[in-house]
């Protein structure tokens, strides 16, 4: 167990230096009014720079991380995150500018942001991108303020999101902060969207159907024209859920299939690191007769030069300060600059072949949770099966730990019992895939012979099984100085 | 370059284990009209290649590393000492996801712990969560909370709220029947007593932020007490740095203290990805947004940390969420966090008080220059706006010329400030820059 930074604390203890101030020293009582002013200082830890780095590095090592284990996580795209791209977006002239700073002096940055944007718009057949969104959510966020003022515009914003029922928590959850009803369409047998539920859903006051295609459970939406067609006659938009892009890159085009509006998720599709649950980033896509409702500022270009633009007088306005995780976009166009065409096409292609080989490994000790067909870049296991030894998809991921692997996925989608959603992405080897679905095989074998192992795991990580219940019934979110 | 490590030998295997005869079979439910020949984009290049592109990119940039700058308005550039850098590079941190599998996140998750233990410190709230996505994201999630709790639907703040921070709210909250009080300043300051006849018992919250847009220090009490007078909740918007000497939210009675984590060890990089900092009253967390990380025990009775009150959360609650949020600012918060470890109890203080004196001591240099005026007479942090006597642009324009970044023009944001400057002078500023700068501004 590593100590809290709290606990290694003593006081007088430093980790930092500043210059000795050079401008003459004051009570500072003399320009703020006392009233104005905390009595204690925010009572922060004291710690040398060697304890908080042991503390922290000893930290790290608490975790699992692509750098260190296969982490094939369901709709997350885990894949290698090159080094370079980290080097690059460290650059002093990326990480040194201000928002700020006059428009002459950040050429550079402002030619790598547009040129993103040039090149997401090729990748996904749309007409304009914003980079502005900081996650995926937040891009969804976005597209659904952009469906609101296009209806807005043409008389009256609807009232109603149609969204499957396979579909990630953030479509409700992003329609929902829009205020609009969520209406859910059931997914068919074979775990597309079910067209008929889907005509039955539609009517004038439905503003946008919300598809991830592939969808979650890694299967292309087959009908996706026909949906487009539905959806385009009741006077809706049809949005893209782009977190399966890695799906996708240079096979086929969201745009050309109807789409008028998508995020992309450039931390999964486009390898920019997670870093234990963001930054992120979740630029959106409009096909031209939504252009204009995109978030402010607009990257313009005139003769050479590229300015900002705030002129925007139809745009939703801005969904955060400033222009979006430039941090996160650098790294995404040092992917896009550095695979390119073909790389992409070829990136998609070999995600695609990862996860049906290992679907095809597992399939004779797993159920998959929808008829055995080609998936795309994840698929979708069931652990109902092993109900009767006792042992739940939980189990079988705690078990995976033991075995120094992150577990996929689990619980999702809904639509499935006891799911295990795996991805193994482009950037695993043979020689991996096959340790994986050997340890699967041999933890099926487990549950069979001896549940404990399972329900017992895991046996060796840093800490055995955690209490969650304890955890949300006698609540402890903050460290407090014991007698405080 | 490639970066997948099949060679075509596996790829053969490998397909005859799937049964396909190629690649290409795996795409038959992509209907052949939507089949791209070729992707437009120009073909990859090697890492060597891409560094020469990035660092001509790089070249066609001032950054504030070459330049004196004196920008802020909501980035602030303070010193990060290398351990954070550091620290947040290694790939254990940097390459994992949100800690979904507790037993083999336990770093991230004890980091996140801490985070919200050093947040609800520094704010003097009693609970923090995970990250939002910056200051102004985290503000407008701020109100949805105080429209929720309180059932009302007027939200006043005062126009010396960050321009963007009033637009990102305005453009969140589009979907809501929400009644926007903009009451102008006076003096650079909330209007209070405008906010008295404002406020009413329609009122869902009233905004502050402290130190506000032109710098200035609110007076909070004051605005605290007339906005809890008529049952609203008071949101404070602080700048964290200015915590080491400045009064709490938590001080002042605040519901809700949100905030731009930037200052705390994270780089300008010209606006993102950066940090917002969210914390509430312990009465109004079970509507927060966001992750939480919480303490709790294994089954052998060893301490641990899992990601707890999940179910106010999109992935289980759905249209239902508190909010959409998902991934959020991770990395940024361990930054802060690593940032907020080493600077420590003294640390920070001594951080804000060079902040004051070193601002302070260039307004007094620049007040004695002739064609320049501090516009407000409040208290301030660590920037202020003075009124200059020749247009904004022009004097900008010089100091370019001179390796500076002088203020930032308000004239962009207000029409009745065409020719002044916001200042900023933080603690990266030497005595030597400052009176250079006055110097260059005296020439004008």
């Amino acid at each position: 167990m590593e100590k809290l930074i709290f606990e290694i604390s003593s006081p007088g203890r430093k980790g930092y230096t500043l210059p000795k101030l050079d401008v003459p020293d004051a009570d500072i009582k003399s320009f703020i009014p006392q009233e104005c002013l905390r009595k204690d200082g925010p009572d922060l830890p004291e710690v040398s720079e060697l304890d908080c780095v042991r503390h922290f590095t000893r930290l790290s090592q608490l975790n699992y991380s692509i750098d260190t284990n296969f982490y094939p996580l369901g709709s997350c795209t885990m894949k290698y995150n090159p080094k370079i791209n980290d080097k690059m977006a460290g650059l002093p002239q990326f990480t040194g500018l201000h928002p700020y700073q006059p428009e002459t002096s950040v050429q550079g940055m402002l030619e790598v942001l547009y040129e993103t944007e040039q090149a997401l718009c090729k990748i996904c057949g749309m007409d304009a991108f914003t980079l502005q969104p900081a996650a995926g959510a937040h891009g969804e966020l976005t597209g659904m303020l952009i469906v609101r003022a296009y209806h807005t515009s043409k008389g009256s914003p609807r009232k109603k999101v149609v969204i499957p029922d396979s579909a990630h928590g953030t479509n409700p959850a992003s329609a929902a902060l829009c205020g609009y009803e969520v209406v859910t369409v059931r997914s068919d047998k074979a775990g597309r969207i079910d067209i008929d539920s889907l005509k039955a859903a539609m009517d004038n006051e439905v503003a946008v159907l919300m598809l991830t295609n592939p969808n979650t459970l890694g299967l292309f939406e087959k009908n996706v024209k026909e949906i487009a067609d539905i959806v385009h006659k009741a006077g809706a938009l049809l949005y893209l859920d782009g977190a399966n892009l890695n799906a996708l890159l240079g096979v086929a085009r969201p745009g050309d299939m109807g789409f008028d509006v998508c995020h992309v998720n450039l931390h999964k599709t486009f390898s920019t690191p997670h870093g234990g649950g963001g930054p992120g980033s979740g630029p959106v896509g409009v096909k031209a007769h939504l252009a204009d409702f995109l978030p402010i500022p607009r990257i313009k270009q005139k003769r050479n030069k590229l300015s900002l633009d705030y002129d925007q007088k139809r745009s939703i306005g801005k969904v955060r300060a400033f222009y979006g995780n430039t941090g996160v976009i650098i790294r995404a166009y040092c992917y896009m600059k550095s695979l390119g065409s073909d790389g992409l096409k070829d990136a998609t292609f070999e995600a695609v072949l990862n996860a049906n080989y290992l679907k095809a490994k597992l399939k004779n000790d797993y159920q998959l949770a929808v008829e055995d067909e080609p998936c795309m870049h994840e698929f979708v296991l069931t652990g109902k099966d092993k109900k009767e030894f006792g042992v739940k998809t939980l189990d079988i991921a705690k078990r995976l730990l033991d075995y120094g692997f992150h577990a996929p996925t689990v619980y999702f989608p809904l639509i499935v019992e006891e799911a295990i959603m795996i991805e193994p992405t482009e950037t695993e080897s043979k020689e991996t895939l096959d340790a994986f679905a050997e340890t699967m095989i041999k933890i099926a074998a487990e549950a069979r012979s001896d549940a404990s192992l399972l329900t017992g795991a895991p046996h060796i990580t840093p800490v055995r099984r955690l209490d969650e219940v304890l955890a949300a019934r006698e609540l402890n979110l903050r460290w407090k100085k014991s007698g405080a | 370059m490639k970066y997948s490590p099949h060679t075509d030998k596996d790829k053969k295997e490998m397909l005859g284990v799937i049964g396909a005869a190629s690649s290409e079979d795996l795409f038959s439910a992509i209907p052949k009209e939507f089949r791209l020949q070729k992707l437009d984009l120009a073909e990859g290049i090697s890492e060597l290649e891409l560094k020469k592109l990035m660092l001509d990119k790089a070249g066609k940039d001032y950054s504030t590393q070459k330049l004196v700058s004196f920008l802020g308005g909501g980035a602030y550039e303070h010193y990060i000492p290398q351990a954070v850098e550091s620290l947040i590079s290694r790939g254990e941190f940097l390459t994992a996801y949100t800690p979904y599998q507790a037993e083999a996140s336990q770093g991230t998750l004890q980091a996140i712990y801490e985070y919200q233990s050093l947040i609800c410190e520094l704010t003097g709230m009693d609970v923090a969560n995970a990250s939002m996505y910056d200051g102004a994201s985290a503000l407008a999630e701020a109100v949805i909370l105080a429209v929720k709790e309180t059932g009302r639907s007027r939200v006043i703040f005062s126009s010396s709220l960050h321009p963007e921070y009033r637009q990102v709210i305005k453009t969140y909250l589009e979907g809501y029947k929400i009644e926007f009080v903009e009451i102008p300043h006076a003096g650079g300051l909330f209007d209070e007593t405008a906010l008295k006849k404002e406020a009413n018992d329609s009122t869902a919250c009233v905004i502050v932020q402290n130190p506000n847009f032109f710098g200035c220090i609110e007076k909070v009490d004051e605005v605290e007490s007339i906005c809890h007078s008529c049952g609203a909740l008071l949101i404070a918007c602080v700048n964290p740095v200015s915590l080491g000497i400045l009064k709490a939210p938590g001080g002042y009675n605040a519901d809700i203290a949100v905030g731009e984590g930037q200052p705390l060890g994270i780089p300008m990089s010209f606006g993102g990805p950066y940090l917002g900092f969210f914390a509430v009253k312990e009465k109004h967390m079970r509507k927060m947004p966001g992750r939480v990380a919480g303490m709790t025990k294994d089954i052998e009775g060893k301490r641990g940390f899992v990601l707890t009150m999940q179910a106010r959360e999109q992935h289980i609650r759905r249209e239902k969420a508190t909010s959409n949020i998902c991934s959020n600012e991770g990395l940024m918060a361990l930054a802060a966090c690593i940032h907020l470890s080493l600077l420590g109890k003294e640390g920070i203080k001594e951080v804000a008080r060079q902040n004051v004196l070193k601002s302070h001591y260039l307004k007094d240099k620049i007040l004695k220059l002739s064609g320049f005026e501090l516009m407000f007479d409040a208290p301030f942090f660590n920037e202020f706006v003075v009124r200059c006597g020749k247009e904004t642009d022009k004097i900008i324009g010089d100091l370019l010329k001179h390796g500076m970044i002088g203020g930032l023009p308000l004239g962009r944001f207000r029409a009745d400030m065409k020719n002044c400057m916001l200042i900023c002078v933080t603690e990266t500023k030497s005595k030597d820059d400052l009176d250079r700068f006055a110097e260059l501004l005296g020439k004008h």
